[in-house]
């Protein structure tokens, strides 16, 4: 009884041995044969890796903006490209970024801004850098901590103070190691008492470097360096998340009114939503993840007919061997099973290499700054669970022509 | 309990390609006793490789009886005959059909790989030492079949034939492949083991090598033309010594 159960089981192994062994036997074919299924596992697990990677970066980056945010763009009223963006031609007033502080509940700060790339004078240094005034909420909003120092005051908004909270690469570039509170920076040729200095947040979406700015009161900038009477964006903050889009609704109504819109008359003013934002760039990085893993899952398939292409050419070249064993006794089934356990192993083995290749090249790609690529468990499972089937899919086909082999022919075969 | 091994009755074989039809074996009734020493003669087309063949259990016939040991082989099917085959019958081929880069002891294991139920390794290998021991190759059991000569080759051929204690040995032109010493020594192998009981059958198309068996069956066009007891029986201890002598005659002169 036992024997009958374990005997199966026993034959499978030693199978399995022979199997084994007819491999290490012709090594270099089957190295190149397993290429094909190592390219392919490899690949797969790697883009999948870096897909993994791609994404967390992204979603670091959304979140690093802050959470809950709209941002409100002027449209230009001119068609006029020249003029488009510029500042001076906007239709977004801070007359609307007021009604939207007065009469939206859900907003809980806000900041309008106005951006511009000047030179920076400090220390006997030169630095071209942005230049962003805001308003004393921004760092809130941003979820950006100070590293000394303060941020500027309502009061010092009203009073279009010249004051500059610097970001952490502008300051080293200015004053090196030097603590830059209490310094002066020229900008404009204006000089600015730094206050604050911000924490490095590294690079934000599209991977300019957000350390390098210097935040102002947006009346400073507005008054003093641009002469522009609008904001360029505003950038709001909503007290929770499910108010996002009743808020983006309110907002919308207002400023349409505002802006005194007819039915049928488009916004002159965009709305973006931060989590739409990351829902967008989320499904896109996906998209083109699968895309990739699939691409380079074809290779498998290419992987497979080369293992299906080699095991043939073994069945042939041992026509006699198998013969042989049909003579001394082996079952259809047994030679099936060698056969079928020879190409499995050749793409399991080929799988695991692959893996082990995929996970050095995600390790590799970790060396990149803020970049994270992770295997995925399920990832391997597919991988190894494709290189099974394909193992079991090309190998079938041959071993089956094996077994069924006339052994009296087979026997004769030169 | 029956003494015949084989019992053959009225056996058919027959090809057809097209419209043509070819009796290769056209009714063959036959009982072979055990312990018997059984050469089948015949010039090509004769049928007596398709009669080997099915009695190698290899080849099912079209019509007629095939008992082996008692049981009606025809109505068998594949794996049941690859049973049979395993258990009771030892092939030796005449081109050896070892298999390369594998040991003569490994080579000799093969049956019992496919033996069921299952015989564990240890007993696999002490079998097949033995086995290698009975046709004088036991200083040599962990050689590969490239390192062996023609006729060494053949005696583990000979010994994976007796590994399994079979009721009979099928050679087909064993000493084909071989020289006339070599060939000598081998026919003396298979004396050796028929006076130990074991009942071998033997396909040649060489009366010399015919001579050393107890009976000779010569077929024709797929029927037994001639089947009688060997009167001019000779023995391979014999042939060696007319070897020698003649060899050193020749060196002489």
């Amino acid at each position: 009884m036992i024997q009958a159960l374990t005997s199966p089981l026993l034959r499978v192994g030693l199978t399995a041995m022979i199997a084994f062994r007819a491999l290490r036997r012709n090594k270099l074919r089957s190295t190149l044969t397993a290429l094909g299924i190592i390219i392919g596992v490899a690949s797969v697990v790697s883009i999948m890796a870096l897909g993994r990677g791609t994404q967390k970066r992204i979603q670091d980056q959304v979140s690093s903006l802050g959470s809950n945010l709209l941002v409100i763009f002027s449209k230009s009223r001119r068609t006029n490209a020249a003029s488009a963006g510029s500042g001076q031609s906007g239709n977004l007033t801070l007359a609307d970024v007021e009604a939207i502080r007065r009469e939206v509940r859900s907003v809980k700060a806000l900041s309008p801004e106005v951006t511009l790339t000047a030179q920076a004078v400090a220390n006997g240094r030169n630095w071209s850098t942005t230049i962003a005034g805001e308003s004393p909420d921004y760092l809130h909003i941003r979820d950006w901590p100070l590293a000394r120092g303060s941020m500027f005051t309502e009061r010092e908004l009203r009073t279009s103070a010249r004051v500059a909270v610097i970001g952490s690469r502008t300051s080293r570039e200015l004053f090196g190691p030097l603590h830059p509170v209490g310094q002066t920076v020229r900008i404009k040729n204006m000089p600015f008492t730094i206050i604050g200095q911000l924490e490095s947040k590294g690079a934000g979406i599209g991977g300019a470097d957000q350390d390098d700015r210097i935040v102002i009161p947006y009346t400073t900038a507005m008054r003093r360096l641009t002469g522009e009477k609008y904001p360029r964006l505003v950038t709001l903050q909503i007290s929770s998340d499910d108010l996002m889009s009743a808020a983006q609704e309110q907002i919308t109504a207002l400023l349409r009114q505002r802006h005194r819109l007819t039915d049928g008359r488009k916004n002159d003013f965009d709305i973006v939503n931060q989590k739409e934002i990351a829902d967008t760039v989320n499904s896109i990085t996906t998209t083109l993840t699968y895309l990739l893993g699939g691409i380079a899952g074809l290779s498998l398939l290419v992987g497979g007919i080369g293992i299906m292409n080699i095991m043939l050419v073994s069945v042939t070249e041992r026509t006699r061997e198998i013969g042989t064993r049909i003579a001394v006794g082996a079952q259809p089934r047994d030679i099936l099973l060698q056969f079928l356990i020879e190409s499995i192993t050749l793409s399991l083995l080929s799988g695991a290499i692959g893996v082990a290749l995929g996970y050095g090249v995600s390790a590799a790609a970790t060396m990149i700054p803020n970049f994270h690529p992770s295997v995925s468990t399920g990832s391997i499972v597919v991988a190894f669970g494709i290189s099974f089937a394909v193992g079991v899919f090309f190998g079938f086909y041959p071993a089956r022509k094996a077994a069924n082999m006339n052994p009296i022919a087979a026997l004769r075969f030169e | 309990m029956n003494a015949s091994v084989i019992e053959l009755d009225n056996l058919q074989k027959i090809y057809r390609t097209g419209d043509v039809e070819v009796r290769a074996v056209n009714g063959v009734s036959l009982r072979i006793e055990r312990g018997d020493f059984v050469a089948i003669m015949g010039s090509s087309g004769s049928g007596k490789s398709t009669l080997m063949n099915m009695l190698g259990c290899l080849d099912q016939p079209t019509d007629g009886q095939y008992l082996l040991d008692g049981v009606d082989v025809a109505r068998l099917g594949r794996s049941e005959l690859s049973r049979l085959r395993n258990l009771k019958i030892g092939f030796v081929f005449q081109s050896f059909n070892l298999l390369s880069r594998t040991s003569a002891c490994e080579n000799v294991e093969l049956p019992l790989f496919y033996t069921n139920p299952h015989v564990p390794l240890r007993d696999r290998r002490q079998r097949a030492i033995e086995a290698l021991k009975k046709v004088g190759l036991g200083e040599r059991l962990y050689n590969h079949p490239n390192q062996l000569s023609g006729g060494q080759q053949q005696r583990v051929a000979i010994a994976r034939a007796l590994v399994n204690n079979p009721e009979l040995v099928l050679a087909d032109e064993p000493t084909g492949n071989l020289d006339t010493r070599t060939s000598i020594e081998v026919m003396g192998l298979f004396q050796a083991l028929n006076d130990a009981g074991i009942t071998v059958i033997m396909v040649t198309h060489e009366l010399d090598i015919a001579a050393y068996c107890k009976r000779i069956i010569v077929m024709r066009d797929g029927r037994i033309i001639r089947d009688e007891v060997n009167a001019a029986r000779i023995f391979a201890n014999d042939q060696r010594a007319v070897l020698d002598a003649s060899e050193q005659h020749a060196s002489l002169s």
